[in-house]
């Protein structure tokens, strides 16, 4: 079994883990996600079974990264209140902001079951795995989460 | 609400993020020691060429006939696959070789890393960076520079699998019989560089 150069794993999976990071962290974590996310994967690469689906083994280690992302930015002192908001600036441009706005309201888990079964495709058996749950709250929360963007897609999105 | 219009939304401004976020990469990989193989694409008079080098190293200089994805390929199986595009590590060779094909560089300055030539093939290539600029030598002449006068042939092969070509000038070994020879990137593009060092 051939072994592909660690760049071509970069070009097919960087973009569906860029969405999975910013659908569970939001834009401005998404990116330290993502890096410390492929830097821990060239790491381990030389190691991996060549027959592993890639994808998935990506997504396992973004999903542990955005934990300690998510914990080091909660360590992070709180923004001084009266400077202007910067989060706009950093949000991914687009016609589709009321959507973005809208996830980060949904529940943290909502978020994640989106992002891994919808995004990143891994069936809800495997999400649960990776979310230490059962198929069952992971459906749940999947359809729970889009039936909540849905109802906001309706009134933000045309 | 579908699932294209999730992907649509969270994929806004992916392109310029992600070309961002794969510099960052690169660039953390090389501070980390996992860069192994650093490599990037350049223009040439010659067709693009593919340069990747590892820390110690240029380690394989490659024509686009070769096939630029089959010898990341090879370089994945026989150095490592932590093989990245990071055109940092290769700006020295790409300047000199334009420095080269603008006629201004006569001799390459470069960290070499030649561990993809072992035994006489090595012995082979080493010599070859004896070959001055705008001069050539037989395959017999090679062998003999080589130390082994009978191994025409197998100079012959050594040319013809030189990890680094252009930069390691294999280019300049022509048959005895005055016919140009085969080369890795084509006899047109041996011709091409055979006449610009002849009249520069």
């Amino acid at each position: 079994m051939e072994v592909k150069p660690f760049e071509a794993i970069v070009r097919e999976h960087g973009a569906v883990v860029l969405r999975v990071c910013r659908a569970v962290l939001g834009p401005d974590d998404a990116d330290d996600a993502w890096s410390d996310t492929f830097l821990a994967a060239l790491r381990a690469y030389p190691s991996l079974d060549p027959d592993a689906n890639v994808q998935a083994w990506l997504v396992t280690i973004a999903k542990r990264k955005a934990i300690d992302v998510h914990r080091s930015a909660a360590r992070r002192p709180v923004p001084v209140p009266d400077l202007p908001e910067p989060a706009r600036a950093e949000a991914p441009p687009g016609e589709h902001d009321g959507l973005w706005a809208a996830l980060q309201t949904l529940p943290q888990r909502q978020r994640e079951a989106l992002a891994y079964h919808h995004l990143a495709g891994m069936p809800f058996a495997q999400v649960a795995v990776l979310l230490e749950s059962t198929e069952t709250a992971i459906r749940r929360a999947a359809s729970d989460g889009m039936k909540k963007l849905r109802t906001l897609d309706a009134e933000d999105l045309r | 609400m579908t699932t294209e219009t999730l992907e649509a939304a969270l994929g806004a401004g992916e392109d310029a993020a992600l070309a961002d976020l794969h510099s960052r990469l690169a660039a953390a990989a090389a501070k980390e020691n996992l860069l192994d193989v650093a490599y990037t694409v350049t223009g040439s008079p010659v067709g693009e060429l593919l340069l990747a080098a590892t820390p110690e190293g240029l380690v394989r200089v490659a024509f686009g006939v070769e096939g630029h994805d089959a010898v990341l390929a090879r370089l994945a199986e026989t150095i490592s696959p932590r093989i990245l595009e990071a055109p940092e590590r290769l700006a020295d060779p790409v300047r000199q070789l334009r420095e080269y094909f603008a006629g201004t560089r006569k001799r390459f300055d470069l960290p070499l890393d030649l561990r993809l030539a072992t035994g006489f093939r090595r012995t082979v290539v080493e010599h070859l960076r004896d070959v001055g600029y705008g001069s050539t030598v037989s395959y017999a002449g090679l062998a003999a520079l080589s130390g082994s006068p009978g191994a025409v042939r197998a100079a012959g092969t050594a040319c013809a699998r030189n990890p680094l070509p252009v930069v390691v000038p294999c280019h300049r070994v022509v048959r005895s019989d005055g016919k140009i020879g085969n080369y890795l990137g084509g006899s047109g593009a041996k011709a091409t560089l055979l006449e610009m060092e002849a009249a520069a």
